[in-house]
């Protein structure tokens, strides 16, 4: 016990950076009246006594992270902003002093960190705070075009005139809409995705728009719209301080965010402390501290899976009357895991078979489960199905919606939620349903234009694909890095007839690549939103000015639209807003009275701390659980997918999806889907037709008073496939040869979950390898290439046409340059 | 007695494989597509094994085996072409491949009714339910990808 207090995080705050984190500060459980006050819905908690409604008792910490030199008396402001080190939305202040950052300092009354901070937001990698402002070395401050071959400096007009020109010129061929694509990254705001996903449906009228998140919280995502009908994780950070067990699926080595971590750990040396299950490999402090570590074998988590849910229904451990009246699917997923004993697992698994029993044993006794899934599930082979499985196993149990109960997301980019929820990231905005044509005809009057309803949205691999073929022409990178984190990037923008758009803080190398590089303000130089992995809304202010003329991206999409005279049906401007705030509202007109409602969320409500969505004017709070009372975003007209196969991604139409819900038989699952099959051959369509008739007026379609349920989904477990079918770009395979990087079997190295995972420096110039691809999600399952040394040099004011690396690989320069990290080469340009 | 049940039975026996072997050319061909990264040969593994659990009905039904007709058979899938208007025109010959497939198991399934075959019966439940996936998916594929193939690319 002493030991964890005087290492709280284990190796991990030793091994970075040499900063620590604060003191521990143990905590027990809520009373069982607080318990109670927190089941209640915002209006009536309001009534209650301060003390008992006034949420967590997990103790505040205030972390403060300073220049040396520096103390909190020397700070002249504080400005309210957010973690920009992963999708955690820790809520923080920075430090200003003489027009510049000094340093970040937790929010005390914030309901996410309650003051904490992981150590890394300030000493932490290029992308931290330490570089917002005019002092971030590397910045670049003014735009580029290319002439020549080469990169040179210009003005805003030129730069934004040339982006412009190519753009109408490739719009005015025919389906001039599939030749522009954008691909976002996980750094900007909320009000600059919904700009760009506005320009993007409504002006182009492309379907070519993603994100990064698709390579790290897309199989999240997934699988929380295959279960629960709409994307948005149901739990909250406080169920943390509720709940008597805690399961981490697929802990990394950083176990999700830092500062949820310390939450979980305060709550293990506290009083009444919940058990700990920890899913993944050995060494991480999440598995030192678990009281069942299952470390299975990579690639195999599907099967661990059906195992415990197996051991939970065989024994009798789950909620019957939840499953019968909020649930669909269970015949078929008893059928499925039936063939998962917990002996089979075991051997797939590799782990002991007793391990995998006392974790069921867990799960099956927990009062409260709180579940954290991780980037060793979300990016491992069969993500989603993997991932739907935690969902069955709270679903089963019946453990959403109420206090400790309840299921959240670690991992991603900071502003993930932004980018999912906008439809930057291929959503259709507003979690809406391409495949619903009532959504979309919403949004068409929302906007006022006419929308194709082709959906969905080009996944980020194909744009690429378009790109390399030739039939995108245009290409617009905002924010994200894809020569080194997307297979093959580097070599599709090296591409002579692709005109590629990058707008970023500093000349990446995918900026190297650029025909226009566009010099974009940070956070902290600039207003906006970021919503974390709670759903929590946080605003984030402007602390100092952008360095030299570096905007925000705002600003940018703004010019874009106005250059390019974007109009509605009647010829008013399509886009109306002009600032951050009024932007804002302008999405929270498109989110209104969908699962993630912003209307009662407004700039000054925010600027008093965090709220979460949805929240409509009405109610004094947010929402802190989704699905309370095992009320699903699942009816027909309100879900934002209509399912696919776990296997194939292929998609179901409104019919099996009807017929899933509202059906006797449970959803076709294409492993033992001989209901509809047989249904299908004797032509029977009672679903269509009860549908019609409630189309005209005859009667419901569904019986009334019927809640829609959430699914059970089964998954049979797959062997993971080894070869590497990708082509690298230039990348060697590991020394051992294998192409699935450096872990056994089909795994799973993210390369762009923000600063956290540390992977980022073993990548260079599109060689991450694909050793698998999730198909419903349509993420590629990535490792890293070997590193390859990075090298500093040196292009003032003139830019290289390609990367630096190339001619310094080949002439053998790199090998003196080893091992510098790079942000140091990044700050030297 | 003559049945042409098991003519039948090996059409789609010899569908089934053909369309393994389409579905790991058409991969072969299109090496960069990222949608048919594991699917592909996921499918195409099915098809084999669909093809196996067809193979003792085959030889049950053989022993009443009249002489092969002309024409039973027709190829669908003759090689895949490259290029993006070539991966449409592949996934569209795979469909009709699949089609094929799909149409044999229901039409061996009322023949299964007929004779009272119980255990081809469950055969065609699961591996029908499975070709019946894959048209899905090619479906899914073909409608994402038509648009710009047909309209956008060069």
């Amino acid at each position: 016990m002493l030991d964890r207090i005087a290492a709280p995080n284990g190796s991990r705050s030793g091994s970075r950076s040499g900063s620590r984190s604060g003191p521990r500060t143990p905590y027990g459980p809520p009373g069982s009246v607080e318990r109670l006050a927190a089941a209640l819905p915002g209006r009536l908690r309001d009534a209650l006594p301060t003390e008992i409604r006034s949420g967590s008792p997990w103790p505040v910490r205030v972390d403060v992270l300073l220049d040396d030199g520096i103390t909190e008396d020397d700070v002249e402001s504080w400005v309210p902003a957010v973690s920009m080190l992963h999708s955690g939305g820790d809520a923080l202040e920075l430090a200003v002093r003489d027009g510049r950052v000094v340093g970040v300092r937790g929010r005390a009354a914030d309901r996410v960190n309650h003051g904490r901070l992981d150590p890394q937001e300030w000493q932490g990698r290029w992308q931290g705070w330490r570089h917002a402002g005019q002092d971030g070395a590397g910045r670049l401050t003014r735009p580029l075009v290319r002439e020549h071959g080469r990169l040179v400096e210009t003005t805003w007009d030129v730069a934004m005139d040339r982006v412009a020109a190519r753009s109408r010129e490739l719009l005015a061929r025919p389906g001039g809409w599939g030749r522009v694509g954008f691909h976002t990254g996980g750094r900007l705001f909320l009000e600059e995705y919904y700009t760009l996903a506005v320009i993007g449906r409504a002006g182009i009228g492309t379907p070519h728009m993603d994100c990064d998140t698709r390579l790290s919280t897309a199989a999240a995502s997934a699988a929380l719209m295959e279960s629960f009908g709409t994307d948005g994780p149901p739990g909250s950070y406080g169920d943390l301080d509720h709940c008597d067990a805690i399961a981490m699926w697929g802990c990394d080595p950083n176990c999700g965010p830092p500062v949820l971590w310390e939450r979980v750990l305060d709550r293990r040396l506290g009083p009444g402390p919940p058990a700990l299950i920890a899913v993944g490999p050995e060494g991480t402090p999440a598995a030192r501290e678990a009281d069942v570590h299952v470390a299975v074998r990579h690639g195999t988590n599907v099967a661990l899976m059906n195992a415990l849910l197996h051991e939970l229904i065989a024994n009798g451990w789950y909620d019957e009357a939840y499953v019968a009246n909020h649930t669909a699917g269970f015949d078929e997923l008893c059928r499925a895991v039936d063939a998962y004993p917990a002996r089979r697992a075991a051997e797939i698994c590799g782990v002991p078979v007793t391990l995998i029993e006392q974790a069921a044993e867990i799960l099956g006794a927990a009062e409260r489960l709180a579940s954290v899934v991780a980037g060793g599930f979300h990016l491992a082979w069969q993500a989603t199905a993997a991932t739907c499985q935690v969902n069955n196993v709270h679903l089963l149990r019946g453990m959403l919606g109420r206090p400790g109960a309840g299921v959240l997301h670690a991992g991603g980019p900071p502003s993930a939620r932004g980018a999912l929820e906008t439809g930057a990231a291929g959503g259709l905005p507003g979690l809406r349903n391409w495949a619903n044509p009532r959504h979309v005809r919403e949004l068409a009057a929302l906007w006022n234009v006419d929308l194709p309803h082709w959906g969905p949205a080009t996944h980020a691999m194909r744009i690429f694909r378009y790109a390399e073929e030739g039939s995108i022409g245009l290409l617009w990178i905002s924010g994200a890095d894809p020569a080194r984190s997307l297979p093959g990037a580097g070599r599709i923008l090296r591409r002579k007839d692709l005109f590629v758009v990058v707008q970023d803080l500093f000349l990446t190398d995918t900026a190297r690549l650029a025909d226009v590089v566009l010099p974009a303000a940070g956070w902290g130089e600039k207003v906006g939103t970021v919503t974390g992995a709670d759903r929590t809304v946080h605003i984030s202010g402007k602390a100092v000015e952008p360095p030299g003329e570096a905007r925000p991206d705002l600003d940018v999409f703004l010019d874009y639209a106005r250059r390019m005279d974007f109009r509605d049906r009647d010829g008013a401007p399509l886009i109306g807003w002009h600032d951050p705030r009024s932007a804002f509202e302008a999405w929270q007109a498109c989110s209104r009275g969908r699962p993630c409602d912003y209307t009662g969320i407004t700039y000054e409500r925010l600027r008093r701390g965090g709220i979460q969505w949805p929240c409509t004017p009405s109610s004094s709070h947010g929402t802190e659980r989704l699905y309370a009372g095992g009320r699903f975003n699942t009816d027909p007209d309100a879900c934002q997918t209509y399912g696919h196969d776990l296997v194939t991604g292929a998609e179901y139409g409104e019919e099996p999806y009807l017929r899933a819900q509202y059906g006797e038989e449970p959803y076709r699952r294409a492993q033992s889907g001989e209901e509809p099959y047989r249904r299908a051959q004797s032509g029977e369509e009672p679903y269509r037709r009860a549908r019609s008739g409630a189309e005209h007026g005859s009667g419901p379609y569904r019986a009334p008073g019927r809640q829609a349920r959430a699914f059970l989904r089964a998954a049979e477990y797959e062997h993971p496939q080894h070869a590497a079918t990708m082509s690298l770009d230039g990348a060697a395979p590991s020394p051992d040869g294998h192409l699935d990087g450096r872990v056994n079997g089909g795994s799973h190295l993210n390369v762009l979950n923000g600063g956290a995972d540390g992977v980022v420096d073993g990548v260079v110039d599109g060689a991450p390898v694909v050793t698998g691809w999730d198909a419903v999600a349509r993420q590629p399952l990535l490792a890293p290439a070997p590193p390859v040394a990075p090298v500093a040099v040196d292009v003032g004011g003139v830019y290289s046409a390609a990367s630096p690396l190339d001619p310094l690989i080949q002439s053998g320069v790199a090998a003196t340059a080893g091992g510098c990290p790079v942000s140091e080469r990044l700050e030297e340009v | 007695m003559s049945m042409h049940l098991a003519h039948y039975l090996g059409l789609l026996h010899r569908s089934q494989h053909e369309l393994a072997d389409a579905l790991r050319a058409v991969r072969r061909a299109h090496p960069d597509e990222p949608d048919l990264t594991g699917v592909c040969e996921r499918l195409a593994v099915q098809c084999g094994n669909n093809a196996r659990r067809l193979e003792p009905f085959v030889r049950r039904y053989s022993a009443h085996l009249s002489e092969e007709p002309e024409r039973m058979h027709s190829a669908l899938f003759s090689g895949a072409r490259r290029g993006s208007l070539g991966l449409l025109r592949d996934l569209h010959d795979l469909y009709l491949l699949a089609t094929q497939c799909e149409i044999s198991w229901t039409l061996i399934a009322q023949a299964a009714e007929g004779v009272g075959d119980e255990e081809l019966l469950d055969v065609v439940r699961h591996c029908g339910a499975e070709t019946a996936a894959h048209l899905l998916w090619l479906r899914t594929l073909m409608r994402q990808i038509a648009p710009q193939t047909l309209i956008v690319a060069p």
